[in-house]
């Protein structure tokens, strides 16, 4: 955390916009490379998927969070510690069904889509469709199967933006036969 | 604010998916597919450092000349994008700047030697279209290159283009 702290709340703000746009050349990129939305948010997740496996190590590290007990406990995580350190936000969590199984994350304001307007001709395309990725290829390092999706996204008109997750199954540890 | 760790990942999955995409469309590579992922990554190195220098200057006052854009360059806009100063500037006084970074942050991950050496070039495209970007948008049209010796340490060559 030390590295963090040492730099001023300034140039934390940049980043974010080097991020931001980053981000926004490479949708632009994607939809240049594939003929249609479909295709790109496919690739999308994929690429989240990528960084989620791999981004899991490094926010264990930094955080020293231990095993989660309930999905629950895993929601909290997921809105106050991991959106916070990595996007500077902090999504609010509602919408639980009754089972517990299922969850929402509204974010506010989604860092990926500042300064983003999507063209008509898009409006398939799931922008920040990435951060699903990332979720679930983090959680799945950590033995969830988890089942990520925009449901509702202010760059296509809706009034919010909505994250809905769904635990599917707790993945099991590959034990070999016979071994306990 | 966004989290550099974020940044670096997302920088290798582009690197990496334009690369892939090129793979597939062609089967083997050649140095001809090389360049085109790099002009790739280069343009959107490009378009974000246009855009960058745009939020950066919006409360700087003008500059006297030419030096004056590679100091704020050197100085600020690397702060803000690679997070430290520029090490060492020199120039010809013709339009040519060399500008040295002992601990480039997009390589620092990667090696700290001359082990993959050989991959360096595609993980500076992209930063090296962010400098020329930026330099475009402050009205000096230039053709950026990236040398590395020895990793971390890199040095980015900027001709400015006369017109």
């Amino acid at each position: 955390m030390s590295r963090q702290s040492n730099r001023s709340t300034d140039s934390k703000k940049m980043n974010s916009e080097l991020f931001t746009l980053t981000y926004g050349a490479l949708v632009t990129q994607l939809c240049k490379d594939y003929e249609n939305d479909e295709e790109v948010n496919k690739q999308l997740d994929k690429m989240g998927y990528n960084i989620g496996v791999r981004l899991i190590e490094d926010f264990l590290a930094r955080s020293s969070i231990g095993r989660c007990q309930d999905f629950r406990e895993t929601a909290d995580v997921i809105a106050k510690v991991a959106f916070k350190m990595y996007l500077g936000i902090t999504p609010s969590v509602t919408n639980w069904s009754p089972a517990g199984d299922e969850f929402s994350l509204i974010l506010e304001n989604n860092p990926l889509a500042d300064f983003v307007e999507l063209p008509d001709n898009h409006n398939t395309l799931i922008y920040s469709n990435l951060l699903c990725g990332v979720l679930r290829g983090a959680l799945e390092m950590v033995q969830m199967a988890v089942d990520v999706k925009f449901a509702q996204d202010t760059l296509r008109g809706d009034n919010i933006t909505e994250i809905r997750m769904k635990f599917i199954k707790r993945i099991e540890e590959n034990l070999p036969a016979g071994e306990e | 604010m966004a989290d550099e760790s974020l940044f670096e990942f997302l920088h290798m999955e582009m690197v990496s998916h334009v690369f892939t995409e090129q793979q597939s469309s062609k089967g083997e590579m050649d140095n001809k597919d090389r360049a085109v992922c790099i002009s790739v990554l280069e343009a959107m190195g490009f378009r974000v450092g246009q855009g960058l220098i745009e939020r950066l200057t919006r409360d700087s006052p003008s500059f006297k000349d030419e030096l004056d854009v590679m100091k704020f360059v050197c100085k600020d806009f690397w702060t803000k994008v690679f997070r430290r100063q520029v090490d060492n500037l020199r120039t010809n006084h013709q339009g040519t700047y060399v500008l040295q970074d002992n601990k480039f942050s997009l390589l620092t991950q990667l090696s700290n030697g001359k082990e993959y050496l050989d991959q360096a070039a595609k993980y500076l495209a992209f930063s090296c279209g962010v400098v020329r970007g930026a330099l475009s948008n402050l009205g000096l049209e230039s053709v950026v290159t990236a040398e590395v010796s020895v990793m971390p340490s890199c040095k980015f060559q900027v001709v400015v283009q006369k017109l």
